[in-house]
């Protein structure tokens, strides 16, 4: 390993880097806040001559996941980023990316949905599009937003995989704060991530292909689908092992799931992104005053570590799955419908209670983290009834 | 000041606040300390009331929320002390530092904070006017914290000013920050 740079950054600066450093052929993006800052950071570095990249301003993010569908399919690196009603406005051309199998590496820095307008993080967004085909991976805090971003290149382009992948960090907590972080040697990313190697590229006219094409009859149209679905499927031992070759160069692991406590945790809070920090800490408190408490921070959430979750859960007794989006008529909000699938058919199956926090940026405080662990005593006493979906942490005071 | 340190800024929008907390955030970590730097992001209007929270700690620091507890307290306005509660959630031997031109104890007084609680105060914008020329009091504000709290040494902080705000602006510009951090550094009573 060479020489490792410790920064002051954010989750969006960091991306920015690892845009920089993995070079992509093709950038097509277009501004939306909190995202903003990965491509004004990332403009300057072609400004600057840093990069090779043909770097293209679209009109609207629709535009933007066009043209890098577009780069993609011919056979260029191409990446983009954006965040909650842009990733919206690409809605329909997400498919096209997933349908066509191209690698493209989006970043979406977690926003709420309108309306009401709100600019704060949240995972609308995103949980809208988890039924897009893209594998979705979710940063605690702004070095996972760079690791995560280094390994999507990788997965993307995997021989076996060859999805599209979106790397989301939460909206200003993550996107914007500074903390310290790690930058690895560029040529250690480079050496990592390996040259681009295009495949049915339309501009390889030795070898002429068509993308996309008409699959109206012959059920064509679900052997494609059910390709699709075998290779999110089989993407996940392949994402492990490249989450281990990056651990090899930068030290750093990487998981499916981070687990806290839970070799012997009765209580678990099961939760995505920053905020799992929060309850690790709280749950380090509550440990040291001798209770069996455990967190799990989910960072793969497609193809979702079914099994993983589940072996983690084998002896815990009541869990609280906390999402940061809701599923409207649906009983349980998006996170906690994965976590109780993942205990169907688990030999151990504990008492689950789902709750939505932190919607349009409300602040997840030591209280309310405090609140949900006190709550898993009631729920283990059978206090509380587990079928409801619980709101918390609303209006603050001012 | 040793373990985890929580900060929360008082400041209105346009007197560089988000830049002072990233001063000390930055400094910190050129000395080896784990930080965060983060504003509350509203409606960006100069004049604005806002809120921005800096954590320094020796350990990696894992809690991703707004400073509800602080350690310290840094009032960039005093007009704002009337608007909104710049006392809540403090430590009960927190310390307040104030940009004002009222010494110490009639600061006190205005503040009404209980016993164990410390107050320090700089009239930052007077000396950032005389050596900066413009009121933008975040420069010398952070050379009265790093006398009043010790949290960074004046030395690492005039070292990161000078070289991260040469990138920036002109050299004039830079002596007089370097100038109005060090004059602060002498004038904060306490």
């Amino acid at each position: 390993m060479r020489d490792v740079k410790v920064v002051a950054s954010s989750g969006d600066l960091m991306i920015a880097e690892a845009f920089r450093q993995i070079d992509p052929d093709v950038v097509a993006a277009y501004p939306i806040t909190p995202q903003t800052i990965i491509v004004e950071r990332f403009a300057k570095f072609v400004a600057d001559g840093l990069v090779h990249t043909e770097y293209v301003q679209v009109e609207s993010e629709h535009s933007a996941m066009s043209a890098t569908i577009g780069a993609s399919a011919a056979g260029a690196r191409a990446a983009t980023a954006t965040a909650s009603q842009g990733l919206a406005f690409m809605w329909e051309e997400l498919h096209v990316a997933s349908g066509m199998r191209l690698p493209i590496v989006m970043a979406n820095a977690n926003r709420a949905l309108s309306a009401p307008i709100n600019i704060h993080g949240d995972h609308s967004d995103a949980m809208g599009s988890r039924d897009t085909g893209w594998i979705m991976l979710f940063a605690e805090n702004a070095q996972e937003a760079y690791d995560n971003t280094i390994l999507a290149f990788k997965i993307a382009e995997h021989p076996e995989v060859r999805l599209p992948v979106m790397s989301c960090l939460d909206g200003f907590v993550t996107s914007h704060a500074l903390e310290r972080c790690e930058i690895n040697d560029d040529q250690d990313v480079k050496d990592f991530v390996g040259p681009n190697k295009p495949q049915n590229a339309l501009l390889d006219t030795d070898n002429p292909v068509s993308h996309g094409m008409f699959a109206n009859l012959g059920n064509v149209y679900m052997e494609v689908k059910y390709a699709e679905r075998l290779a999110m499927e089989n993407s996940l031992p392949i994402i492990k092992n490249i989450g281990d070759e990056w651990e090899q160069v930068c030290g750093r692991p990487f998981a499916p799931i981070n687990t806290f406590g839970l070799e012997d945790a009765e209580k678990v809070v099961v939760i995505i992104g920053s905020a799992a920090g929060n309850f690790r800490a709280k749950a380090r408190e509550l440990r040291a005053q001798g209770e069996k408490v455990g967190v799990i921070g989910v960072r793969l959430f497609r193809p979702f570590p079914y099994q993983e979750l589940a072996e983690a859960l084998s002896k815990a007794k009541a869990v609280a799955v906390l999402d940061r989006a809701d599923s409207f008529g649906s009983r349980e909000a998006p996170l906690c419908l994965e976590v109780k699938s993942a205990l169907y058919d688990a030999e151990n199956r504990p008492l689950v209670r789902n709750y939505v926090y932190g919607l349009g940026g409300a602040d997840v405080t030591m209280e309310l983290c405090q609140k949900v662990f006190e709550d898993l005593d009631d729920l283990m006493n059978n206090k509380k009834p587990a079928r409801e979906v619980s709101y918390v942490g609303g209006r603050s005071k001012e | 000041m040793q373990g985890l340190v929580e900060i929360r800024w008082h400041a209105r929008a346009g007197q560089g606040a988000v830049t002072a907390s990233q001063l000390i955030a930055e400094t910190a970590l050129e000395e080896g300390k784990f930080m965060q730097s983060m504003p509350e992001y509203g409606p960006e209007r100069t004049g604005a009331p806002l809120r921005a929270y800096t954590r320094v700690s020796d350990e990696p620091i894992e809690i991703h929320n707004n400073v509800t507890h602080p350690d310290i307290v840094i009032i960039l306005d005093d007009t704002l002390i009337e608007l909104t509660d710049v006392l809540e959630g403090i430590k009960p031997n927190g310390k307040i530092l104030v940009n004002t031109r009222l010494c110490k104890e009639d600061m006190e007084e205005k503040l009404g904070c209980s016993e164990g609680i410390e107050v320090a105060v700089v009239p930052a914008t007077d000396i950032a006017l005389d050596t900066i020329g413009r009121d933008i009091p975040n420069a010398p504000i952070a050379g009265a914290l790093s006398k009043f709290t010790e949290l960074i040494s004046l030395d690492n902080l005039l070292d990161h000013v000078e070289r991260s705000f040469s990138e920036k602006f002109s050299q004039q510009v830079v002596q007089g920050n370097l100038e109005s951090i060090q004059m602060a550094y002498e004038d904060v009573s306490y």
